[in-house]
């Protein structure tokens, strides 16, 4: 396994099904995972927690001039996605027009093609956001 | 904890400078400084840069400015705090002295942006923020910000045209200082009109790469009268971290590093916000510039820009900033920005800023911003002469 692929496959549980963690003295649900917890800085073993994926737009960005390797899809719009558990995550808006992004939309997580990266041509997956579907 | 003054400052204008590398650049403000310090030798110093890596691929600048610069007999380091490198730089100096195990020390802030105007620029300055999960979402240093300032908008019912003043009034300042990159006016209409790059930042939001060099030198003030009459007390000197990603701050919209820093800083000086007589901030965005005022005390919270639309952020205001053009028209050299607020502070309060002379300025603050809001430094300087 090349260390560059090494990088990004530690990171699977995390960009696959959003696996974080829920700190066993106080409570506090992360995202991602730490060793230390931020709010009681408790450093035992903290069992896994997995979000479920949905939440709300809590902003948002257009972005007109895209790092390398997210060409592609430019202009995109990345969000702070608040998860219903608590937590804010960061990650790309998907299924949606741009313009048509608001502070407060339910949005839940999906699964695409994030970049492409590296001369090899490394693909890499992981989470995005869509507009909740209607239950 | 013995006292300590600045007795000397140096800088290179912001801009592109194509015939000078890395070290040279360095060398010219370094050298400067130490003219004007009168000092021919140093204990140690710091060299604050955040992308010699990406931009030049080389490392170890402590070590190549200082044997560059004819100081091999300093111990010599390079501190880096992405955006807040120079300020960082100061502080080790200062505690240097301060602690004396050092006489002389000089600290130096440098950037060579300009040798990659693409990607590796790019991806240099996202590297502040957390690569694994806010960079790999194809998050720019841009977008990170404007997703606080979207958020800012919202909360607070703030306009994007509200935000116009901070850079007006940056550029206004940035006419009278000859080392800044950009020495022209802009109009509220040029502000509007400029095209987006993250929305809701557009081009005139933002504060333009440079390269760039600024130097300051450091003794215990009680030896500061040997070298000079115009020496600038260290009254406070902070720096603080918050969450390196945005989405793991307790409050996206409260600058809690530049709190606590201003907050030591106030209490080592023992002086409050309303003491303050100017304040170069850290304004590499407009959204920025309103956090700042903020968080160090100068307005209330979501407040930022009203300030600024009352014309109190002019140099006949209460609290002028960006008095030499801030980062937004001086440049942001981003390693280096940091030493350039702190050698401007020291030109407001020596009586040397020029067309930008400040009347009784006596107590003057900088804060420097590393990332999205990270590292912050916080100094307070006083006129002593
Ligand atoms: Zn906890």
């Amino acid at each position: 396994m090349s260390v560059e692929i090494a990088r990004h496959w530690r990171l699977n549980p995390q960009r696959y099904q959003l696996v974080g963690e829920e700190c066993p003295h106080c409570g506090h649900k992360m995202f991602p995972p730490r060793d230390v917890c931020p709010e009681c800085a408790d450093n035992s073993h903290q069992p896994e927690f997995k979000f479920s994926g949905r939440g709300e737009v809590f902003s948002y960005s257009t972005v007109y001039n895209p790092p390398e390797g997210y060409e592609d899809n430019a202009p995109y719009t990345v969000a702070l996605v608040k998860l219903e558990e608590g937590p804010l995550i960061t990650a790309q808006l998907t299924d949606v027009r741009n313009d048509d992004v608001q502070i407060g939309m339910p949005v839940e997580m999906t699964t695409r093609k994030i970049t492409t990266q590296g001369d090899e041509g490394l693909v890499i997956y992981g989470y995005k956001f869509r507009p909740q579907l209607a239950a | 904890m013995r006292d300590v003054s600045i007795i000397g400052i140096g800088q290179t204008p912001a801009g592109e400078h194509w015939d000078r590398s890395l070290r040279h650049l360095a060398y010219d403000a370094l050298a400067a400084a130490m003219r004007d310090a009168g000092v021919e030798r140093a204990d140690a110093l710091y060299v604050g840069n955040m992308l010699s890596g990406e931009i030049s691929g080389q490392a170890h600048l402590g070590a190549l400015v200082a044997d560059f610069a004819g100081l091999r007999g300093a111990e010599a380091v390079k501190v880096e705090a992405a955006c807040a490198s120079a300020a960082a730089a100061f502080r080790q100096a200062y505690i240097g002295v301060a602690s004396g195990l050092q006489d002389i020390a000089i600290a130096v802030g440098v950037e060579k942006m300009t040798d990659d105007v693409g990607s590796k620029l790019t991806a240099g300055l996202a590297s502040a923020a957390d690569a694994d999960y806010e960079v790999i979402h194809g998050i720019s240093f841009v977008a990170l910000n404007a997703l606080i300032m979207q958020r800012y908008m919202h909360e607070y019912h703030v306009q994007r045209e509200d935000f116009a003043n901070f850079a007006i009034n940056a550029h206004a300042n940035g006419v009278g200082n000859p080392n800044a990159r950009f020495r022209e006016a802009i109009s509220r209409e040029a502000f509007l009109k400029s095209n987006m790059v993250a929305t809701p930042i557009g081009l005139l939001d933002a504060s333009p790469m440079a390269d760039g060099a600024a130097a300051v030198v450091l003794c215990p003030t009680e030896q500061a009268r040997e070298f000079t009459e115009n020496a600038v007390r260290v009254a406070g000197s902070a720096l603080a971290i918050d969450s390196l990603s945005v989405h793991d701050r307790r409050d996206p919209l409260w600058l809690q590093a530049a709190e606590t820093s201003a907050q030591k800083a106030y209490r080592q000086a023992g002086v409050g916000p309303q003491d303050i007589d100017f304040f170069e901030l850290h304004d590499a965005f407009t959204i920025m510039a309103a956090l700042s005022l903020e968080a160090s005390g100068f307005a209330g919270r979501g407040k930022g820009t009203w300030l600024a639309r009352d014309g109190e952020i002019t140099p006949q205001g209460k609290i002028p900033i960006a008095t030499r053009g801030g980062l937004k028209a001086r440049g942001h050299p981003v390693g280096a920005t940091g030493l350039y607020q702190i050698v401007e502070a020291a030109q407001q309060l020596r009586g040397e800023a020029g067309d930008n002379q400040l009347a009784n300025a006596r107590l003057g603050m900088t804060q420097n911003i590393g990332g999205s809001g990270a590292t912050i430094v916080t100094h307070i300087f006083e006129r002593v002469h």
